[in-house]
Formats: structure tokens, sequence, C-alpha cells
């Protein structure tokens, strides 16, 4: 029986000809990922169970990336912890306050992540990297540890839905309203355990950013990992950035999928997902009038050049709504350098916004945007779950940058096509 | 082993963020973080659990961040065993990496109530409302991720091995 692309990845990292669904097996990894909050438990894991040398220094990557710079005295401990350990074992791969980015935003674009890789990092939205067709996953931090100090872990081979991509996305539609839509469709438990496998002829006309996002957000609807298949946009990404070469793997003809489910890019709308769940999603245009008190443009889901330049299309020469706060986070330093030099920060501070250092933080309510109670905000974050970003009483909805950046405007949730 | 408590009964997808704020998660000690366990869904868990009781609840529950303090808190706070319809991946794996016991019960979720007392053993998956009198079977752990639990957890295990 055939095997889907993240099947036949598994087999050939845990050294097997064949592997089925629900298979146990234990895989060789190319890279094991943590961040300031969840590596300082992985290395207390790490030295309670009395390890003393990780694996390989190249294949591990810490990212300070939540709560840095340091929101607090506590966020500052955390970082120290990690600091003192990726100096202790060398690890290449450390990114700190000067050089970080949003860890998903930051291992493609520096070239640690590439394709055919096997990677594991201590945080949910590890999935993203299958956009360059990797398979890769979000586990806890003891697996990390795991993954640290023996560069294996165990895995239950999954089954998969595929996504069959036809059409060509409308110009006022981009990857999180495809990736919103989709969990609408499946729901946030739809895919729970199985590869998100996105196929067909509408995958050409998606850019790596706008697979970047659809993978980012598999996790949304339980998926174990999200996967696009190489082709000349990924290897137009990848050229020149990464040290390690590709290793290009496709789906057998014969392989089995649960279900294959057909999407028309053509027939996307911009899609907001409204309280409390990713998958309450409606088309933008149908929300009527919900007055919002802040926009967050950023994140490891819209934190990418081409984010910031829907958000630069729409809020320039404009000004951000009366009562309306706008905060905008690149999501790496050389996001947010580009932003400098094309122009965009003095667009945006013209137009009312204000511009930060990239940081995970109002995400998930960790800082530089907590919500009062009873305060809305549109963000183009991830995940819109009671408290996600400040006071129980407030209220996340979750749309593209195109759609943020409209609102930000009006002072209402707003369709890009509208202002 | 076994475990015997009273039961907290919540609906589908309770989330990580609900479980332990992320405003908390400036800290890795557990003690400190079980303070907020379930603050945003029901302010009053903390105050009112005890060592051996049962969180019950619907799908997917422990949608999410990956954060492995959800299962720690909870572990922390001494709740015995979690009986959900079921679990979101990453939560599941944790969970098993941290040694808290947790099963998939769809039937044993909708016929126990809040506040019912409720014995779980752990070797038959047998689960007992013993309010009701009712008996609901689990499904077992596999036997590779028994062994996991009966080593005291993942990273125990890979020292054995």
């Amino acid at each position: 029986m055939g095997m889907t692309m993240s099947q036949k990845i598994l087999a050939a990292h845990a050294g097997l000809e064949e592997v089925t669904a629900g298979q146990l097996i234990s895989a060789k990894l190319d890279l094991v990922l943590g961040n300031d909050i969840t590596t300082p438990v992985a290395i207390n894991e790490f030295q309670k169970a009395g390890f003393h040398q990780v694996f390989d220094r190249d294949r591990i990557a810490i990212v300070l990336d939540h709560f840095v710079p340091n929101k607090d005295i506590k966020a500052a401990e955390q970082s120290k912890q990690c600091r003192e350990f990726a100096c202790a074992h060398c690890v290449s791969h450390f990114y700190d306050v000067g050089k970080m980015g949003i860890e998903h935003a930051l291992l493609p674009e520096q070239g640690v992540v590439t394709a055919g890789d096997c990677i594991i990092g201590a945080d949910s939205h590890t999935c993203t990297y299958g956009a360059l067709g990797a398979f890769s996953t979000g586990v806890g931090s003891t697996d990390m540890a795991a993954g640290m100090a023996t560069g294996t872990a165990w895995f239950k081979v999954p089954s998969a839905l595929r996504f069959h991509l036809t059409g060509r996305l409308p110009a006022n539609c981009s990857g999180k309203d495809v990736i919103l839509m989709i969990i609408g469709m499946i729901g946030v438990d739809g895919a729970l355990y199985k590869s998100m496998e996105f196929t067909g002829p509408g995958v050409a006309a998606l850019s790596m950013d706008d697979r970047l996002c659809i993978c980012n957000m598999a996790i949304e609807a339980g998926a174990k990992n999200g996967i696009f298949p190489v082709d000349a946009v990924t290897e137009a990404y990848l050229a020149g950035r990464c040290e390690r070469p590709p290793v290009v793997f496709e789906a057998d003809p014969d392989a089995e999928y649960e279900k294959t489910i057909e999407i028309d890019l053509s027939a996307i709308e911009p899609t907001v997902a409204c309280p409390h769940l990713p998958e309450n999603t409606r088309p933008a245009r149908t929300l009527g009038e919900i007055k919002i008190d802040q926009v967050v443009i950023g994140s490891c889901t819209n934190g990418r050049m081409e984010d910031m330049e829907a958000a630069y299309r729409t809020l320039r020469g404009r000004k951000v709504a009366q009562g309306v706060r706008c905060i905008i986070i690149p999501g790496t330093m050389q996001v947010y350098r580009d932003c400098v030099e094309k122009g965009y920060v003095t667009a945006f501070i013209d137009a009312g916004a204000v511009v930060s250092t990239p940081t995970c933080g109002p995400c998930l309510g960790g800082y530089m945007g907590i919500l009062a109670a009873g305060e809305r905000c549109i963000a183009t974050t991830n995940r819109n779950f009671v408290g996600r970003m400040g006071h129980v009483e407030s209220e996340v909805y979750l749309a593209s940058p195109a759609t943020a950046a409209a609102s930000a405007l009006t002072g209402y949730i707003t369709a890009p096509e509208e202002v | 082993m076994n475990t015997k408590g009273t039961v907290f009964k919540y609906q589908d997808n309770v989330d990580t963020d609900v479980i332990i704020p992320a405003r908390y998660l400036n800290t890795t000690d557990a003690r400190e973080l079980a303070q907020h366990c379930m603050e945003d869904i029901d302010a009053s868990f903390v105050r009112k659990v005890q060592p051996g009781d049962v969180i019950v609840a619907g799908w997917n529950f422990g949608c999410g961040s990956s954060r492995e303090h959800a299962p720690l808190v909870i572990k922390t706070c001494g709740v015995g065993c979690i009986i959900a319809k079921s679990y979101a991946r990453i939560f599941y794996r944790n969970a098993i990496n941290i040694g808290m016991p947790i099963l998939e019960c769809p039937e044993a979720v909708d016929a126990i109530n809040a506040g019912d007392v409720v014995g779980v053993d752990f070797d038959t998956g047998v689960i007992t409302d013993e309010t009701t009198g009712k008996t609901f079977q689990a499904q077992p752990f596999p036997q590779f991720i028994q062994n996991i639990i009966s080593r005291g957890g993942l990273l125990a295990s890979l020292k054995e091995d």
C-alpha cells in the first residue's frame, strides 16, 4: 500500500521501508526546537534525568520570543536559564534579543529548517514548517528534553486528510482566509491526530508566506502536521538559505487518505473566526457592525513580509479610527528591517499605529496589548479562546492582515474590499 | 493503581489557555502554577479540588498550546485521573510523558454528573460511578505507552533503555 508524504518522511527517518497509519516508530530528528516558555521546563527535565550532553549542538534551536524583551523579572529569569544552557552546550541556533524573531517566522527565513526534515518543537505551531515539505510537529517540554538528549522521538504514524486545491485566490484573500475557512469546515478537532496534506493544481499559485500561514494553523484543526509538496515555489524559497540540502519526498500515487476534501481557492472569501473557537468562522462581509478596541497584526501566523505589505497597502496615507489601538509586530528582525527600509514603519506610524520589536507578546496574553474586560480585538493571530489576549470577558476575532488593517480604519470588523 | 474522588465536569474543547493561562507562564514552579489551574473556566476549582478527584470532560480536551504546564498543574492539584471523550494530541502525549493518568471513555462522560464520586482502576480501565452504581470500560493504554508510564515517565524510561 502506498504512503502519504508525511508517512514517507517518517519511514525514512525511522530507517524503515514502509510504515502504516497507527504504527509506533522511533524516528531520527533533524531539529529539536524550544522557546523561552517551554525550554526552561525541558532544561529542568534534562538535568533531572541526569543527561550531560545534547545529541548534536547544530540540531537544536532555542528561540527567545514569547516574553522577550523580558516582560518582567520572572520572564527574565527564564530567558537567563535558556541563555546559560545554550551557552553551556554551544547550541548553534540560539536566538536572543537583537537577532531573534518569532520562532516559526524566523527558522524558515534563516534556513534552519528545510524540505524532507523530521522536526519536533516544544511549541504547538511547529507544524508551520510543513510548508517547506518537512514533517514537523509540536510536542511538550519532556519530549524536547528527550529529543535534545537522544536525537530521536517516538511517533504514532498518522493517517491523513487530503485537501485538493484548485483555482486561484481572489486579490483580497490570503493563506489566512484559506485555513480559517478549512477549520470552519472541519472543526477544531476535524484533523485530530492526522496529517493535513495539501495537494492539487491550486498549490502552485500559493506563495510561501501563504503556505507557512496555512500549515501554521493545522494545529487549530487538531492536526499532527500540515504539509505541502515541494515545487518551484519551495525551491526558489530554499535556494541559498539552508546549509543542509533539501530532500524531496512525494506521496505515492496510491497513498491512502481518510478523506479528500476539494477546495476551490477562487471561491474563498475574507474570513473571520469569532469568539471563542477558531472554528466559529463567518465571511467578514456578513458580520454586521462589530465595534473593535484593538487591532493586532503580527504573530507566527501572520508576521511575515507579505503580511506587512498587506497592512501597508491598506493603511498608507490613511488614519486608524478614533478609539482604536493598532499594534503591528513584524515577525523577525529581517522583516522589521525591511519594513523600515521600505518606509512601511513611517506609514504605519503616520496612520496612528504602533510598531513593536518582534515578540509573541499579545497573541497569548503575555504583554504588549492585553485586553480589559469587555474589550474586543481583531487579530491576525491563531487562537481566540476565552481569556487568550487578556481578561476572561474580552474577545478576540481572528482574521487576515488585510481584514485586520481594514478594520483598523473603520473601527469595526470590515472586509478588505470595503475600504 | 487506582484513584477515587469527586467529579469536576466540563464541556468540549477545554483549551490549555483556560487550564493554565499564559500570563502565569513566567515560572516553571509547579506549585505556584497550580494555584491558577482552570482559573479562566472555573475560578473555584483550586479551592475545592481534593487529592484523588476526577476531571470529566467532552471532546478534544487540552486543545491549543503545547505547554506541558497544563497536565502538570492538573496533576499538581492532586487530580487522580482525567476522563474525556477525546484529547488534543499534544496534551495526550504530555500527560503520558509526565505520568498524569488519562482515559478516553465517551459513555462514561455522558453518564457521569458533576459532584458524583467516581473510582478508576487503571490496570483494568474500569470506571465506577459510586453515586449511581454504573460502571464503564475505558480503552486501556497500548503496551508501548504502559511501559513509559510504568517506568515513571519518558525520561526515566529512556535512562533504562
